[in-house]
């Protein structure tokens, strides 16, 4: 069984909520993509998200737009990305989703894209500019290869869109928290949990909620309205913080991290 | 005559219903703009169908803009270079010096029809800024305008009139800081504030419907030609020609001459240093298909399909990508596609000013510059017709420091 279902079902049958953590691959080196993860996994984050840099991140906020930049001008290349892809699952059964946007995924071909990432043990993959209108030919490769192909939803979309949505996405359906682009926020806009409310009203596969989520508390909010939260500026804000340290320290503050966003949604019901 | 105008459309059923020319096109935008697109398709079918929208943007084309503009016989040009005759479709006489006022003040009437109380728009040599800042002025809208910051640099006079008209110039320091950078911000903008702003793209590109959208705005150009010159040769032109940024004004001159076989069209591209030299505009003569801004089109990208810097002399043209309708043009071999240098373009822009009078946008002068070895190719009986799409007051400072101080003592 794909490992994303697998972690969703479980998180389900034992009504814990999940973390998805997401990171740049390559970023701040690309020897470091991988330490970074395994500390992740290890201190509680339920499934990963690796980021491949593109030129034109439009859909991206600042954090994530430079630490793209930075990964792009060390020459990160696909294979590269494969390459410590692999690394990583030898090391760790943690599900990965590669999220990128399309036209590098285009340029590489959708089919040989999909295979190698099949056969180096990814499980899932996220393209935030391939709306389902667009995504006909690479939704039936990932079908092919057994990859989870998951779509995402927004505050703004319309009730029969989000229940189509809900059909299609495999496993889960990333819920974006704000109209905007990504970045951590301060608090948490009121609008959003009665959205979370509505989107439970309308769809039964679970979905994790993304986009501007920075703190433990922020975490534990949310989560009640959903079956869990994505954290990704603000990881990267955290790794930039302590970049100038020791791979050590850098680790050490991303076990704390980690297991305080963890810990704060630990034993979190449903609050309806 | 007018039968001959109205003929049906061969082209005129692309895009498709989702958007597509081919396999060019369509909607590659993140989920929160599909509403946001969706709700402007359907206000733009309900607006074209609508005989007052209309009327009320030709009386403004005509008495704010100043339209038709001139289709003018250069007949020392034509005498200079000795070959078909050439016409100047003066699309510089528009209001703001450019074509692109066609577009803004159909997009600004059908945001106002939307209820949007707030404009933003990307630019690269500040003509669509100035176009977009003018006719948010005319309807009282709050208007932003992000442009690069290498732009901002190089378009200085553009940068103070758009501030004059009271928009808002936000400098784009990421990438490239050109165009391509100021659309990626000016999307981000959109998405963070879909509810009250309307995206007033520039050009015949990002997601559908806006590559429809632009070229029918901007086919002004190519209907009036097209009486023009009929009451002018009694026949058609043998080429149309118009350079290729975006490539609005090239789609709005070209469009209506589609079903027309025996018009030939010719895009002009920037190769900037050379197209060898790899610091060019040009993703049509070498570029591949791919995905940036909402569309697919051909690229400068390089294998790993990151977005490749571009150049030329002429901020307009300095574009990573080009407009989906061309993309499917140039693989249909209905329009042929070539580009010209740095150099080419301002000995172009020296060559209009001297003979007619006329100083061309070093955008516009590009199309001017093929026109030497253009000519041959037809009797001296043909016209050959060419998009003047801006004036060039505002590139007079970058020339000046670009020609070699002798040819201006």
């Amino acid at each position: 069984m794909n490992r994303i279902t697998h972690t969703i079902e479980t998180a389900r049958q034992n009504q814990h909520k999940l973390l998805s953590i997401f990171i740049t691959a390559g970023y701040p080196h690309l020897e470091l993509t991988v330490p970074l993860v395994l500390e992740a996994a290890k201190n509680g984050a339920d499934m990963i998200e690796i980021g491949i840099p593109f030129s034109d991140p439009l859909a991206d906020g600042p954090t994530i737009q430079q630490s793209s930049q930075v990964a792009l001008e060390q020459g990160i290349t696909l294979t590269q990305i494969f390459d410590l892809v692999s690394d990583i699952r030898r090391q760790s059964p943690v599900p990965l989703i590669l999220m990128g946007y399309i036209n590098p995924i285009l340029q590489f071909g959708y089919k040989e894209f999909l295979a190698k990432a099949a056969e180096i043990g990814v499980d899932g993959l996220i393209v935030p500019d391939l709306p389902p209108e667009e995504a006909g030919e690479l939704k039936s490769l990932c079908q092919q290869f057994s990859l989870s192909n998951i779509f995402l939803i927004s505050p703004n979309t319309p009730s029969e869109r989000i229940r189509y949505i809900g059909e299609l996405s495999t496993d889960f359906v990333y819920c974006v928290s704000v109209t905007g682009v990504t970045g951590a926020r301060k608090g948490i806009n009121p609008n959003l949990l009665k959205f979370l409310r509505h989107v439970r009203e309308l769809i039964t596969k679970p979905f994790l909620v993304g986009f501007g989520i920075a703190t433990p508390e922020d975490a534990q909010n949310i989560s009640r309205h959903c079956d869990g939260v994505i954290v990704g500026s603000a990881f990267i804000d955290l790794i930039r913080n302590n970049a100038n340290k020791s791979e050590l320290e850098l680790l050490t503050s991303v076990a704390k991290y980690i297991r305080n966003l963890k810990s704060s949604i630990s034993g979190v019901t449903d609050g309806y | 005559m007018e039968t001959v105008i109205e003929k049906k459309n061969s082209n005129q059923q692309l895009p498709d219903e989702r958007g597509h020319f081919g396999i060019y096109g369509g909607k590659y935008v993140p989920e929160i703009l599909i509403p946001v697109l969706d709700e402007l398709e359907k206000a733009y079918d309900k607006a074209r169908k609508d005989p007052s929208f209309q009327s009320e943007l030709s009386s403004y084309l005509e008495d704010y803009s100043g339209r038709p503009t001139p289709l003018y016989f250069a007949e020392n040009l034509t005498r200079k270079l000795g070959g078909a005759k050439i016409y100047l479709k003066r699309e510089d006489l528009n209001h703001t010096g450019a074509h692109k006022i066609n577009n803004t003040l159909g997009q600004i009437l059908l945001a106002k029809r939307m209820g949007k109380t707030r404009i933003i728009a990307e630019t690269g040599a500040g003509q669509h800024g100035v176009a977009t800042a003018t006719v948010a002025a005319r309807f009282g809208l709050q208007c932003v305008i992000y442009m690069g910051e290498e732009d901002m640099q190089r378009q200085r006079l553009n940068v103070f009139r758009m501030r004059l008209l009271g928009a808002e110039v936000k400098c784009v320091s990421s990438g490239s800081r050109t165009l391509k950078d100021a659309i990626n911000e000016a999307i981000r903008d959109w998405v963070t504030n879909v509810r009250d702003t309307f995206y007033l793209i520039g050009s015949v590109v990002g997601p559908h419907p806006y590559p429809m959208m632009v070229r029918d705005f901007q086919s002004v150009i190519g209907r009036e030609t097209q009486k023009q010159i009929f009451n002018k040769e009694k026949k058609w032109p043998a080429c149309l020609v118009a350079c290729v940024g975006g490539g609005s004004n090239a789609m709005g001159l070209f469009y209506p001459f589609l079903p027309h076989p025996e018009v030939k069209m010719l895009g002009v591209e920037a190769a900037g240093l050379g197209l060898e030299s790899g610091h060019h505009s040009a993703p049509l003569s070498c570029g591949h298909p791919g995905v940036l801004h909402g569309a697919m089109s051909y690229l400068l990208q390089n294998e790993d399909g990151q977005i490749q810097l571009t150049h030329s002399v002429s901020a307009g043209l300095d574009y990573p990508g080009v407009g989906p309708e061309h993309s499917y043009l140039k693989d249909s071999g209905r329009v042929e596609y070539t580009a010209v240098t740095d150099e080419e373009a301002l000995s172009a822009f020296q060559l209009l000013a001297e003979t007619e009078g006329i100083i061309p946008a070093l955008e516009s002068a590009h199309a001017v510059a093929v026109l030497p070895n253009l000519v041959h190719q037809f009797d001296s009986g043909d016209s050959v017709v060419v998009c003047l799409s801006g004036r060039g007051d505002k590139d007079v400072e970058i020339v000046a420091k670009r020609l070699d101080s002798i040819a201006l003592q």
